[in-house]
């Protein structure tokens, strides 16, 4: 996906979202977490305390546009690390700016202020109010901000077709399967057209052909909507399908950050090299990837790819030849080469 | 769970059964030849704590001032001011408005018309709980229409009202304010925690001290009695909100007055709602009681009846109360139910508030031309109580012998026998044997905690008739257990049923108390076996669900287990599903104990000799201190029972925990 939207359309080039150095220790605040040696403090000591450290340390920016991914096993920290950018749960120690502006510093006023205008959350189990149908759950952040119910129920309408479910705006969310009332929840968290959108893991209560109908849905509305978005996921299939950019998390620390690609070719620990283990490479490495300059021996022949294209959707055009493939981007101009040698090679994994 | 394992258990069980015989033969010696206080309370050891506490309250209602305004003036302002709405509600359902004075009074405005609230009930009824509550509640209103029951059922009504209303209101504030700070929530529960477990009749004494004879006295008895649940069930239902639907409410930029009006209370509404339900069905038990000191309405007629034997009249009111409990609970539960989702109609459908006002206006049209909608004629009002007074003169007569010899039978070999053995056994012993007891359950916190308890009825002087309430409560407990838990068991396998069982156990735990009186004196007469009779007939239905609940409970795979090793019935439920539901089975003993120490209390109406007894005494005469120590003396004895109890439960969850390992 990250080829369908520039990495910054911005030109003074502020992230959406960064956030430096976040700790979220439980149990303590932040003024006593720093007077008895903050982020310096070694585990034993921490443990020492009977603090839980849920997240150490985590750093990273989130461009404007950008599908940033943040993924781990159960308890590694994920669901705390996005509540803390909303403030759900306020860090123990840390910065987080959005759009450059210090999200700590803000008052109750002023965030609530932001949460209503510039953020938006899809929650694991729906969190559907029981006592709304559909209309009145997508209306409600409008409501909130007391916009009268002709505008606030024609916005809600639109969201609904948006996700699909015309027709269903008088239902009860009782009476709607697991999949739709998911549906519901993100045309809810788009209804005040939030410029950040969080969701923390909205589809793993899901069944997997439904879940994999949803990820379709997401990433056509991304495509739509361009939402600076960070996704909660343990499932790394789901994560490589829709990340532009993945973050693995380890027991509250952040191990690697990176393109999916990049976690697959170059995985920074044996902890993620564990995981990436798996993931079949020929659907996640782009061509571009393994190109080389052009030497005198190549020429453009009869083989040309697009440089975005996966390895896997290429491999059968590659077929009987033996020459060497000519990579173009979209506009034909040609970037580089890959040996057939060299392709056959990363299909297997030996690289 | 194997054989072998549970004769290795046997040289623990069998060493720590000698010590406790030990103990128990040394304590029954040491207080039988011991010095004679310990047989004989001595007078050193007992208070004047009803003279204390009577004096102290009197003195508060009578004479103390609060900021230089008496107390009195206070209560008396307090009572007119919630003397109005119950007025008004009795006006509109009940009485309608009068002219005149002496001798030609007459009704200038009718009160709502009998076609008006009866068709509105069945309408409700409909619409939130189909075809067949209509039905019900269509059969419960003629009922009550054609046994001339009507008026006096409307103002039994307007007090259960009213009082829900400001229970209600009162409820949710002091329950939102407990769950907003834990501070506040330690000293509301702490409060109704005792507030539980205080009989019944003990809250009409101070109200009566305070607010004289009449409805509002009922009233603020009614509204405290109903209070308990409704702040506990408001705190547990807004704390069931799921953490993730309040994380939405604050992400979508809530205010904390939002949060708490449009995401915690609608969701928490269905719980509430079921909470409703049951402070509904206590306050219309606690409006029958407080006919006593001047609500009116149909517990009075019961109350009527009672004092004069008239078994029939008696009947007949206390069926009336029946219908009147099944329509108020059947229909709030149907509401309850429906409020836990947001559906509240159909497409198209009216809003309901419409279609019962304008059904009012109509039946009230109707009942303006026609007399007869408006009330019943005379004439065509059936009654029974001929029939059930007939009916009881001839089972007196054709019955009497069997009847007779039975209760003879039971008073003189069973009853009396035991009541006197108690009567008899020094307090010393007793208190001793409790010791012990609630120190082999659980361990010296909980001993010195019973003896605390029973020392302290020891020094109100009311231990001979806490004897008595024990021995009353021993009894009726052992046979609802000896009667309940057969039928549990039974329902357990026959899943089919456990529907319909569970619809009549919450029928007849939604009855208000008083009417369980009225076969057992219609059989028994007054005294002690028609106490114990009403007693077990109340506190059955517990002795039943629990029974059924934990035998349903076992886990399928351990019975399958069973059947693959080929054990027989007998086995099986020796083995396996009995040790699997002791835990539930002693809870059930619990609610059955504290089922019956309700009851029991009504029951000094048939002219028992206990506590019960003491306060009603205390309620007829005024004697504010002796009636409110004896209802402390009834809660403490719950409370040691309940304790014991619950350790007992507990204890058997690890036993069978170190099993399983
Ligand atoms: N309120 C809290 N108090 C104390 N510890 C907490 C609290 N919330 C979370 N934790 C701890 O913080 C750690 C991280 O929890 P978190 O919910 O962020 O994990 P997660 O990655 O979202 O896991 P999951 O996939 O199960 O949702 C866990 O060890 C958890 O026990
Ligand atoms: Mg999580």
């Amino acid at each position: 996906m990250a080829n369908d939207i520039p990495a910054s359309q911005d030109s003074n080039d502020v992230p959406m979202l960064s956030c430096q150095g976040i700790w979220k220790v439980f149990g303590t605040n932040k003024s006593e977490f720093e007077r008895s040696g903050g982020p310096d403090m070694r585990d034993q000591e921490l443990a020492r305390r009977g603090w839980t450290v849920a997240v150490r340390d985590a750093s990273f920016d989130v461009a404007r546009g950008e599908v940033f991914v943040i993924m781990g096993l159960s308890g590694s920290g994920k669901s705390t690390v996005v509540r803390c950018l909303s403030r759900l749960i306020e860090p123990t120690n840390g910065n987080i700016l959005v759009e450059g502006e210090d999200l700590l510093a803000a008052n109750e006023a002023q965030l609530l202020d932001i949460r209503r205008r510039k953020m938006g959350m899809v929650f694991q189990h729906f969190a559907l109010l029981p006592n709304r149908d559909v209309l009145g759950n997508v209306a409600f952040p409008l409501q909130v901000q007391n916009i009268e119910r002709s505008k606030r129920e024609e916005r809600a309408r639109e969201m609904i077709s948006l996700v699909g479910l015309e027709g269903r705006e008088k239902f009860f969310p009782d009476e709607l399967s697991g999949g739709q009332q998911q549906r519901v929840g993100i045309a809810r968290s788009l209804a005040s057209n939030p410029a950040i959108w969080f969701l923390d893991e909205p589809f793993s209560a899901l069944d997997p052909l439904i879940r994999a109908d949803l990820q379709d849905e997401l990433l056509r509305l991304q495509k739509q909507l361009h939402k600076t978005t960070v996704f909660i996921t343990h499932d790394l299939d789901e994560a490589i399908k829709i990340a532009d950019r993945i973050a693995i998390m380890d027991q509250g620390r952040i191990v690697q950050i990176g393109s999916p690609e990049d976690l697959v070719l170059n995985p920074g620990s044996d902890y993620v090299k564990r995981f990436v283990k798996n993931v079949p490479r020929s659907k996640v490495v782009r061509v571009s990837s393994i190109l080389r300059d052009a030497t005198s021996s190549d020429s453009v022949g009869d083989i040309v790819v697009k440089a975005n294209d996966r390895l896997a959707d290429v491999a059968p055009k590659i077929g009987g030849s033996t020459q060497s493939i000519a990579i173009q981007d979209d506009k034909g101009v040609t970037l580089g080469y890959v040996d057939r040698d060299k392709f056959v090679r990363v299909l297997a994994g030996v690289v | 769970m194997s054989l072998a394992l549970r004769i290795d258990n046997l040289p623990h069980i069998a060493r720590s059964s000698v010590k406790c015989v030990v103990a128990v033969v040394a304590m029954a010696l040491i207080t039988n030849l011991g010095p004679g206080w310990l047989s004989t309370i001595p007078d050193w050891l007992m208070f004047p704590v009803s003279d204390i506490v009577g004096d102290s309250l009197t003195w508060f209602a009578r004479e103390a001032t609060i900021g230089g305004i008496a107390v009195q003036e206070i209560t008396r302002g307090f009572a007119g001011l919630i003397d109005k709405p119950i007025e008004a509600a009795v006006v509109v359902l009940a009485d309608g408005l009068f002219k005149g004075r002496g001798l030609d009074v007459t009704q200038s405005v009718p009160p709502l018309s009998w076609l008006a609230l009866g068709g509105a009930a069945i309408i409700v009824a409909h619409r939130f709980g189909g075809s067949a509550l209509a039905l019900t509640t269509s059969i419960c209103v003629a009922f009550l229409v054609s046994f001339g029951l009507w008026q006096n059922a409307m103002i039994t009504l307007s007090n259960v009202l009213v009082s829900v209303i400001l229970a209600t209101l009162l409820g949710l504030v002091l329950g939102i304010w407990s769950f907003r700070s834990t501070h506040v929530e330690n000293v509301t529960r702490g409060i109704m925690n005792v507030m539980q477990t205080v009989p019944i009749f003990a809250y009409l004494i101070p109200t009566l001290l305070l607010f004289g004879y009449g409805p509002s006295a009922a009233l603020v008895a009614t509204v405290a009695y109903a209070l308990p649940p409704m702040v506990h069930n408001t705190v547990l239902a807004l704390k069931s909100v799921p953490a993730e639907t309040i994380e939405c409410g604050r992400m979508t930029g809530c205010t904390q007055r939002q949060l708490l009006w449009q995401v915690q209370l609608p969701t928490a509404l269905g719980k509430i709602a079921v909470g409703l339900n049951q402070s509904i069905m206590m306050t219309l038990n606690m409006v029958i009681i407080a006919s006593m000191i001047g609500a009116g309405g149909l517990g009075f007629d019961v109350l009527k009846a009672l004092r004069k034997l008239d078994i029939g009249g008696g009947l007949e009111a206390g069926m009336g109360i029946v219908a009147l409990a099944i329509i108020l609970d059947r229909t709030s539960q149907a509401i309850a139910k429906r409020a836990a989702h947001g559906k509240h109609r159909e497409p198209g459908q009216w809003p309901i508030w419409k279609v019962v006002g304008l059904w009012l206006v109509i039946a009230t049209g109707i009942a303006y031309i026609f007399e007869p909608a408006q009330a019943w004629p005379k004439d065509y009002v059936i009654s029974t109580a001929v029939f059930w007074n007939d009916l009881v003169t001839w089972i007196n007569i054709e019955w009497f012998d069997v009847l007779d010899a039975f209760r003879t039978f039971a008073l003189l070999e069973v009853m009396r026998p035991f009541r006197d053995a108690l009567a008899a056994a020094p307090w010393s012993m007793m208190i001793g044997l409790l010791a012990i007891g609630a120190y082999a359950l659980g361990g010296a916190r909980l001993a010195i905690y019973c003896v605390a308890l029973a020392l302290a009825i020891v020094m109100t002087g009311y231990w001979g008739p806490a004897m008595n309430s024990l021995y009353l409560i021993l009894i009726s407990v052992t046979l609802a257990v000896i009667m309940g838990f057969p039928v549990g068991f039974w329902l357990a396998s026959r899943p089919q049923l456990q529907t319909a069982a569970n619809l009549t156990l919450d029928t007849l735990q939604t009855l208000p108390t008083l009417v369980y009186l009225l076969p057992a004196v219609m059989l028994f007469r007054i005294g002690d076996v028609s106490a114990v009779i009403a007693v077990t007939l109340y506190a059955t239905a517990p002795a039943i669900r629990y029974a059924m609940i934990g035998m349903s409970q076992v886990p399928v795979a351990r019975l399958e287990a069973a059947q693959i090793s080929g054990c027989t019935r007998w086995q099986t439920l020796r083995w396996i599903r009995f040790p699997a539901a002791l835990p539930t089975l002693l809870v059930g003993v619990n609610q059955t104990i504290m089922m019956a120490f309700s009851m029991l209390i009504i029951a000094a109406l048939v002219g028992t000799k206990d506590l019960g007894q003491e306060i009603l005494i205390a309620l007829n005469r005024s004697l504010v201190g002796q009636g409110i120590v004896a209802g402390l003396c009834v809660a403490c004895l719950a409370l040691i029972a309940d304790a014991l109890l619950k350790a007992g439960a507990a204890r058997a969850v690890t036993h069978r925990h170190k099993k399983e390992d």
